[in-house]
């Protein structure tokens, strides 16, 4: 029994079947690649699994809980974290401000509202911030406005803002989709390191197999909305159907 | 200092000064001068400048932190109005209860409109709270008649409850006060050919205006600020961080409506009548037009885009045709028409095409308002280059 559990998930838009019949179970601390061409219904899955889409059949069910009908504010806090395919920061706001945010929504939730201390006050959030910050190497940029920073600092800092409110699964759509190849190595190197010192479950989506092949345990691969194989990376290598669903269309 | 860091301090004692010094700085011309009518330091416009300030300020919590841009936040201005001057005509004349309540109901109000607008985000949002605020002003103009008074509002009157009240005696009128102290009580000043109105009500309002900045400093400085300025920026992120962001959003909207259900409040304490026009969307624009031009987002834009709207809605708007021929009469007779001619469209009943000239000017040259100005004019004086990324960030 993983820790995610998707059942004969089917989602249809209009005359295009999307997804169609998908089983998928995710281990608990393991990293999980879910491949697969374009149009494959990787992130159409991906929207199922955080709540943004709502399956037409079929359960979803994390850690013995069914994420369907739930929002995706409540389906992060069942401990599922998502990473953006186009980093998702605060833009106006600096380094650490942004680390902040996720800290004081895990501590004060929806409803407790502190509107007069000032944020300057709030020692132990910032210092758990900057730990955080310190963690992902990012802590001497604490200070700067995180608009202006590169496309892998952004997305080193969204990966950090979704450690910080401590998830059991991290899902990652596309991590390094646009990146330069420097920033794909440091944002694989980034995960590897993720996954030593935590106990979490990661699961990505990817089209570069160079990332893929370098963190997953296992790979899922989708085809047409549904699920092709599931195996080990080196079975996936040389699996035929693979081979002619996909790594043969896009070897370079 | 009363947990502001140093720079906000500063900034709150700039507006505390000014505030206290008002009758002095808007009064810079000799009263016999030809200037003179370029002086705004009579009560009636000094009241105005702070209350205004203070709906801005409130405009300003909800628009500037969390981007949703209210066109309906007159409503509870007017709301405000109507609760303020009910309490004056059941209870006392006493101007305390009713600003109490001026601010509960109005944001009791907020928290209505708010449940329901804040379903909706962007331009829906807009549309839901203009909509809300124009039932109100129809509500106020005929429906509700008996509670509002209809077109004509309401006043005092002599036979008004009162209850808490003394008799009054024989030809008196109840005035608004503040435990005796009459809102209209003024002090005159006179220094040479200058003349300076200390005028009671306004004080009031002013000391109003400094509590309502001063705890807008603290919001904006708290965390509940910082996530207002999170789910602005962006609210996608917002989503996937665990916290479910209306609740942030309504309290933003309820806190911005109390400010205009105090600003609302006042105004009827200064001057005790209300009428529906108060809730006009005209008015709604008006706030948010004050914003903009100020500096959305920016702690003190507000205060400076009330003030200088309502400085160009009563002094741009007295000049007429006759004051610029006076200006102009030393120019050759065909000159001095043709000068008058081409100026007379832009002040007295065209005030409103100058105010839309300098709010395109604004909008365009300067998108952080009247504080960006100020901050780019700084920085040129202190001889350093405007950096770009710079140029949109709030007063910090």
């Amino acid at each position: 029994m993983g820790i995610l559990e998707v059942k004969n998930v089917n989602k249809r838009f209009g005359g295009l079947q999307a997804l169609g019949d998908v089983n998928l179970s995710i281990a608990e601390n393991t990293v999980h690649a879910i491949i697969g061409p374009n149009g494959a219904g990787k992130s159409t899955l991906l929207n199922v699994l955080v709540g943004k889409l709502i399956p037409d059949t079929g359960s979803v069910m994390f850690d013995g809980q069914s994420v369907l009908g739930r929002k995706p504010f409540e389906i992060n806090q069942m401990g599922i974290s998502r990473v953006f395919q186009t980093p998702e920061i605060f833009a106006d706001l600096t380094v650490l401000e942004n680390m902040m945010i996720p800290i004081f929504a895990k501590r004060d939730g929806s409803f407790r509202m502190h509107a007069i201390e000032s944020v300057d006050s709030e020692r132990s959030v910032i210092e758990q911030a900057e730990h955080m910050l310190e963690s992902i190497n990012m802590a001497d940029q604490r200070h700067n406005h995180s608009a202006s920073m590169s496309r892998g600092n952004k997305r080193r800092l969204e990966i950090g803002m979704c450690l910080a409110q401590e998830p059991r699964l991290l899902l990652l759509d596309e991590p390094t989709a646009g990146m330069a190849r420097a920033d794909t190595n440091n944002t694989i190197d980034l995960l590897k390191q993720i996954k030593d010192e935590r106990d979490i479950t990661i699961a990505i989506i990817e089209h570069d197999m160079h990332v893929v092949f370098s963190l997953a345990e296992r790979i899922n691969v989708l085809a047409q909305g549904s699920p092709l194989v599931e195996d080990t990376p080196d079975k996936i290598k040389g699996h035929p159907k693979v081979r002619e669903a996909y790594l043969g269309e896009s070897a370079d | 200092m009363l947990g502001l860091t140093r720079k906000d301090a500063v900034l709150l004692a700039l507006v505390m000064a000014l505030a206290l010094l008002a009758p002095f700085i808007l009064n810079p011309f000799p009263v016999n001068s030809g200037m003179a009518q370029f002086n705004a330091g009579y009560p009636d416009l000094m009241q105005r400048f702070v209350i205004f300030g203070i709906f801005a300020i409130g405009f300003n919590i909800l628009f500037g932190l969390t981007g949703y841009l209210s066109f309906g936040h007159a409503a509870f201005l007017g709301v405000g109005s109507y609760a303020a001057i009910w309490m004056m005509k059941l209870l006392t004349a006493n101007i305390i209860p009713g600003i109490l309540m001026s601010i509960i109901i109005a944001g009791l109000f907020a928290l209505l409109v708010g449940f329901i607008s804040l379903r909706r985000s962007g331009i829906y949002f807009s549309i839901l709270t203009l909509a809300f605020a124009q039932m109100s002003y129809a509500l106020a103009y005929s429906v509700l008649t008996p509670i509002t008074g209809g077109e004509t509002g309401l006043q005092l009157k002599l036979n008004d409850a009162r209850v808490l009240d003394a008799a009054l005696e024989q030809g008196q009128r109840a005035r608004a006060n503040l435990f005796g102290l009459d809102m209209t009580a003024s002090y005159d000043l006179i220094a040479g050919a200058w003349q300076f109105t200390f005028n009671a009500g306004y004080y009031i309002a002013a000391i109003c205006m400094v509590l309502a900045f001063y705890m807008s400093i603290r919001i904006f400085r708290s965390p509940f600020g910082l996530m207002l300025r999170a789910i602005k920026c962006n609210n996608t992120r917002m989503n996937y961080t665990g916290l479910n962001a209306r609740p942030y959003a309504l309290a933003a909207f309820a806190i911005s409506g109390m400010y205009a259900g105090l600003a609302g409040g006042l105004m009827v304490a200064m001057d005790t009548q209300v009428g529906p026009e108060r809730m006009f969307w005209t008015a709604s624009g008006e706030v948010v037009l004050m914003t903009i031009l100020g500096g959305a987002g920016t702690l003190i834009g507000p205060v400076l885009g009330a003030g200088l709207i309502k400085y160009m809605e009563n002094i741009v708007s007295k000049i007429n045709s006759g004051v610029l021929h006076d200006w102009f009469y030393w120019m050759p007779d065909g000159l001095e028409d043709l000068v008058v001619t081409l100026i007379y469209p832009f002040v007295g009943k065209g005030w409103h095409l100058t105010l839309g000239i300098v709010f395109m000017l604004v909008v365009i040259f300067l998108p952080g308002g009247l504080v960006e100005g100020g901050q780019r004019i700084s920085r040129l004086v202190r001889g350093k280059r405007a950096k770009p990324s710079d140029q949109t960030t709030p007063a910090e």
